[in-house]
């Protein structure tokens, strides 16, 4: 199997994010690999331990990670890497920084298309953007079957299907496609795995080729606004009466 | 604001697309193809999508089908498509527009009034992922509170409830509030993922937002700060919460709440 994982470097939670002249500032705040994408990387990992193990261990299987931004997020790829993916792939040219969803999904899905894989796997989300529509644009752009929301992938290398359990606020479905298929997976459908020393060493050695390949976006940010912070309003202890006050303060806001 | 596609969601978001848009024309449609062929054909000038998980999907395809540029999580759009949204846990505002092709936004739930009327969907046949075969379908089952991304009021439990939800429970069914939780309390297996509040969870945007035993992790806040009021109560006075609480209560919380909801329940 051929397997394809996208992942992204995205600013660390824990960073204060802020725009400059229309662009998120990726240049001042610690960047990690997106949390969500370890559970892509991850299901990718157990479905080749599940058919063989990847060529790390000897088997048939193969995990490559494709990711676009700018030289630096070679840092995050190198974490998936660690983790026993075997090679990755950096889409990088200038001209991507500040690509929206179109040219995002444009060019993954050109170098998804060039890598002949049986299917990809997607996190949901980049917690960013967090705008949840790159896999679905990837499966339109390729023609690949849409399998979505994943909390269970369970995939038939013989018979080349995947079967998953699709899982919204609208419901739950089952469903399942034959290869090529672009597969999302939601968080805690797996426990991701830390990277083993080995793992650690092993990655520093994995390659990970760059292409430049360029698109053009099809939106514009026009006013990038901080907003002031919250303050704190009133404060109380518990007396006996803060059940009373909270109920006063909701009916003085006519929310109750 | 001229012509706009509004593609049928459930009841009331679909309403409140209508209401965004001004005039509007609704389809109900699976097919992302479909629907770019008919707003096309038409000559609509930009297509509106609930910000849902499955309608920002259906969004994108659209997006592609059109070559048009696409925006999700809009929280307000004006009559030229310029659109707002509310970034990284509600720190920034953000104006933009779609430079290419009739415009596919997708709206946030609960961000604008639901229109009073809404026209009779016209329903579009076809489906893009006809390669995927599908086995069973189970809809969400619609409890009695309301959904936690369209609700009102949310009342969310955290590591402080200690896997107790009773007095979550029975204050939030006193305010008629869909029911929320930390990443601590789903970590913990006290409820299922689905509840969760914050940065790789649900953003919710209520008029009442209600933290018992929530510390406020930066990952919590980014998932429900824009809320217009916030009350805040926990047992420790430091914790972080406090700090953007309208209404901080350093408290027990079976006490607190168990107390507000009879007192509310009175008010009736």
């Amino acid at each position: 199997m051929k397997i394809a994982v996208t992942v992204k470097q995205v600013p660390d939670s824990w960073a204060e994010k802020k725009f400059i002249s229309g662009r998120v500032d990726r240049e001042s705040v610690d960047a990690v690999l997106n949390d969500l994408d370890e559970y892509a990387i991850e299901e990718a990992l157990r479905i080749c331990e599940a058919n063989g193990g990847t060529v790390d261990d000897g088997g048939p299987n193969t995990i490559t990670l494709i990711s676009m931004g700018p030289t630096r997020a070679q840092e995050a790829v190198r974490k998936g890497l660690s983790m026993g993916a075997t090679n990755a792939i950096l889409i990088t040219d200038p001209a991507l920084a500040g690509a929206d969803a179109m040219a995002t999904s444009e060019v993954l899905a050109k170098a998804i298309s060039d890598g002949g894989y049986d299917f990809v796997i997607s996190g949901v989300e980049s917690t960013d953007a967090r705008m949840s529509v790159i896999p679905a644009m990837i499966s339109a752009r390729l023609g690949y079957a849409q399998l979505t929301f994943a909390n269970k992938v369970e995939v038939d290398v013989a018979a080349r299907k995947i079967a998953i359990n699709r899982i919204t606020d609208a419901g739950q479905v089952e469903m399942e496609a034959n290869f090529p298929a672009v597969i999302s997976v939601v968080e805690k459908i797996n426990e991701p795995r830390y990277p083993a020393f080995k793992g650690i060493m092993a990655a520093k050695k994995k390659e990970i080729s760059t292409i430049a390949l360029t698109a053009q976006s099809g939106t514009e940010v026009i006013d990038a606004t901080a907003k002031p912070a919250r303050a704190a309003g009133v404060k109380i202890e518990d007396d006996g009466s803060a059940a009373e006050k909270l109920v006063n303060f909701l009916a003085e806001r006519k929310l109750i | 604001m001229s012509k706009v596609l509004v593609v049928a969601d459930n009841e009331k978001v679909t309403a409140e697309l209508v209401n965004a848009a001004g005039e509007a024309t609704v389809v109900e449609s699976k097919s992302a193809k479909t629907i770019a062929e008919y707003a096309t054909s038409n000559g609509f000038s930009a297509v509106f999508v609930a910000a849902t998980m499955d309608g920002k999907e259906l969004a994108g395809r659209i997006a592609i089908a059109l070559d048009s540029g696409i925006i999700t999580d809009a929280i307000a759009v004006d009559s030229n498509f310029v659109t707002t949204q509310s970034i990284f846990g509600g720190s920034y505002t953000v104006k933009a527009k779609v430079s290419k092709g009739i415009p596919v936004i997708t709206l946030r739930p609960n961000s604008v009034e639901p229109a009073a009327t809404v026209p009779a969907a016209i329903k579009l046949e076809g489906d893009d992922n006809s390669m995927v075969t599908i086995k069973s379908v189970k809809p969400k089952v619609k409890g009695a509170r309301p959904e936690l991304t369209e609700a009102k009021i949310v009342v969310s439990g955290g590591r402080g409830i200690d896997g107790d939800w009773s007095n979550v429970e029975k204050f939030a069914d006193s305010l008629g509030a869909a029911i929320g939780a930390s990443r601590a309390a789903v970590d913990a297996g006290w409820c299922s993922h689905e509840m969760q509040v914050g940065q790789t969870g649900k953003t919710v945007s209520p008029d009442l937002y209600v933290a018992c035993g929530i510390s406020g992790a930066i990952q919590h806040k980014a998932g429900m700060q824009t809320s217009k009021n916030i009350v805040v109560i926990n047992k420790d006075p430091e914790a972080p919460l406090f700090e953007i609480a309208d209404f901080g209560i350093v408290g027990d919380l079976a006490s607190v709440l168990s107390k507000a909801s009879e007192l509310i329940n009175a008010r009736k």
